[in-house]
């Protein structure tokens, strides 16, 4: 597969950049019963970017991205459960944990690759999974984990019914993420993750340190997964197995595939895309839903294998090579 | 201690069973992995097709149980042989990352198409009168059912292991896994191989899976759930062989009842501890090829 993206010199922030930013700040005006949701894609985008960090750039293969969203997650809510509610920190500790577990975990299983490496990611999921579902007085075990409260964000801004202030609070964390993942990727140590997912041998023969950039990208995809976990509970107050399941690991690989795969606004217009979607049909018809999603995965995968994004990169090469 | 002795004996026969059935549905994953170097994470999908195609035949026509189990065999392979033409072998060329999203993509399409056929429910399993019961031996009583599974399933797998290695089919296919430019060159038609090979594989996922539904439910879920097992297994014993996913299904087997029965705590930790563990040891599994 051909991957859009990897070391650009010019990292400047082009002006269609702030594209997404507008119409968020849009959106919030002017659809307001579509906050709640926005910021549930919010979330899924932080998600989404912190996966397209080790898979597209990284060339990492995970079917376990879930384990440290779903750390993340738990760790927060039981953060405001047993200690206090004050949200900031909460968003602190869920990260802290998840980064933990990627560093721990990444240090171990980084070692292996393919196939090897595919069965251990799926299997430290399918173990957290079983903690988090039985140490019950502590994650609520299959019931999931609520009443917990969480305060006003720097004491001023309450969490309103209508999801206001979560849509906004998700808003500013997303666009430190997107600051951060940017950063990363334009830096030279953006360029060397790109060349080992590009050639590993290679790498490794120019001298790179492999391993260490591979546990290093590792960690930061984890620390930000568990963020945008940390999110989801903060938003909505609860925590449940869900988001441990190898079936988020599988819709989120589907909305950055939607999206376009190493390229960081695939990584926006993925989710987006997939849970308006999700939105308007899945409640309608949720087996065709299920079946769409399937058929739409495989499409991507023998026709666009660069997503949305591939497929308007490529409309808009078509009209620019054609003689005017 | 006679107690003892008596769960023990109990958790070494179920432990059979449940290692038996994964076995089966397993080992077409372990040969379609190593021949054709295709992550097929589907394979959980045939199956659970070959579960609903012997269920419906008994369930809705009175199909005898030995013909249903033989329509889902034959049903599953030939469905497979048209999903390998036309879709698997588009991308046998194609990275990793395209085969699992492909794979996962397949999943999401037959639950989907379960769940409108069949509902979310499990299928109910009726058993034919001549396997209910009990069967007395050595002063026990075991499940006339499981035993049959597992003489049937012995069975299923020594005609297995004589085909691939005592015929000219499994000559060539263990040429194929070992160094397919070779056998390519030395005349070897590797495509229809691989197509043959494949709705094998399937078709011994189906009867697996046909097998099984009593132990393990079928339900439009399945290939989610049970997937973890299946690779595991794979994984765990080596791919391309016949004998590390055996000795893999077998232990996985033993140990999940195992635990199930005397920790029921733990549920399924030590299954995935030791999946990494071994994997950490040897990343190719416990009779894997040396990764070269």
């Amino acid at each position: 597969m051909t991957h859009a993206g990897g070391y650009v010199a010019d990292s400047r922030i082009r002006a269609i950049e702030w594209l997404p930013w507008v119409l968020a700040v849009i959106c919030f005006f002017a659809a307001p019963t579509y906050v709640p949701l926005g910021s549930y894609v919010l979330t899924m985008i932080i998600f989404a970017l912190s996966l397209d960090l080790i898979l597209g750039y990284g060339g990492i293969i995970t079917l376990g991205h879930s384990a440290y969203f779903g750390a993340g997650a738990y760790a927060a809510g039981i953060f405001a459960a047993r200690v206090t509610g004050e949200p900031l920190l909460g968003l602190l500790v869920g990260t802290l944990a998840a980064g933990l577990l990627g560093l721990i975990t990444g240090l171990i299983i980084l070692r292996t690759r393919g196939l090897a490496l595919l069965m251990l990611t799926l299997a430290i999921t399918s173990l957290c999974l079983e903690v988090a579902n039985k140490a019950t007085d502590w994650t609520g075990g299959a019931d999931g984990l609520g009443g917990f409260k969480v305060q006003p964000i720097l004491g001023l801004f309450k969490f309103d019914f209508l999801g206001k202030t979560a849509y906004l609070y998700c808003l500013v964390v997303l666009f430190l993420c997107w600051w951060l993942v940017r950063r990363l990727v334009y830096s030279p140590f953006g360029a060397s993750l790109t060349g080992v997912r590009e050639n590993n041998v290679r790498m490794h023969a120019v001298g790179a340190p492999v391993y260490q950039r591979l546990v290093i990208s590792y960690t930061i995809s984890a620390a930000m997964a568990g963020l945008g976990g940390a999110l989801l509970t903060q938003t909505t107050q609860f925590v449940g197995l869900k988001v441990l399941g190898f079936e988020l690991s599988g819709e989120l690989m589907v909305m950055l595939i939607l999206g376009g795969v190493g390229r960081i606004y695939g990584a926006f217009v993925g989710p987006l895309a997939y849970l308006v979607a999700q939105d308007y049909l899945a409640k309608q018809f949720p087996e065709y839903w299920y079946f769409g999603i399937g058929a739409m995965l495989v499409l991507v995968v023998m026709f666009a294998r660069g997503g949305i994004l591939g497929i308007i990169d490529a409309l808009i090469a078509r009209v620019r090579s054609r003689p005017s | 201690m006679q107690e003892f002795l008596a769960s023990l004996v109990s958790v070494a026969f179920h432990g059979l069973a449940y290692g038996m059935i994964l076995y089966v549905i397993s080992v077409g994953l372990s040969v379609t992995m190593g021949l054709m170097g295709f992550v097929n994470l589907a394979h959980g999908v045939f199956a659970m097709a070959g579960g609903y195609v012997m269920l419906s035949a008994m369930n809705s026509f009175g199909v005898p149980f030995p013909l249903a189990l033989a329509a889902a065999f034959i049903a599953v392979a030939l469905a497979s042989m048209v999903l390998e033409r036309l879709l698997y072998a588009r991308l046998y060329t194609a990275g990793e990352l395209e085969q699992v999203l492909f794979t996962i993509g397949l999943i999401f399409m037959s639950v989907a198409v379960a769940r409108l056929a069949y509902g979310p429910l499990p299928q109910p399993v009726h058993l034919p009168e001549y396997l209910k019961g009990q069967l007395h031996f050595l002063g026990r009583d075991f499940p006339a059912y499981r035993v049959f599974l597992i003489v049937f399933s012995v069975s299923i797998v020594g005609l297995l292991w004589f085909g691939v290695e005592r015929t000219r089919w499994g000559a060539m296919v263990r040429a194929a896994v070992d160094f397919r430019a070779m056998a390519q060159a030395v005349g070897i038609n590797t495509s229809r191989l691989f197509a043959l090979t494949f709705a094998l594989g399937s078709g011994l996922a189906a009867l697996g899976g046909a097998l099984g539904a009593d132990i393990i439910a079928i339900q439009p879920t399945y290939p989610f759930e049970h997937l973890v097992y299946f690779l595991i297994v794979v994984a765990v014993g080596g791919l391309g062989s016949l004998r590390g996913p055996f000795v893999a299904a077998l232990l996985i087997g033993v140990a999940d009842t195992a635990c199930k029965y005397w920790v029921p705590e733990f549920g399924a930790f030590f299954i995935f501890f030791a999946t990494i563990a071994v994997l950490l040891w040897r990343p190719e599994g416990l009779f894997g090829k040396e990764a070269a």
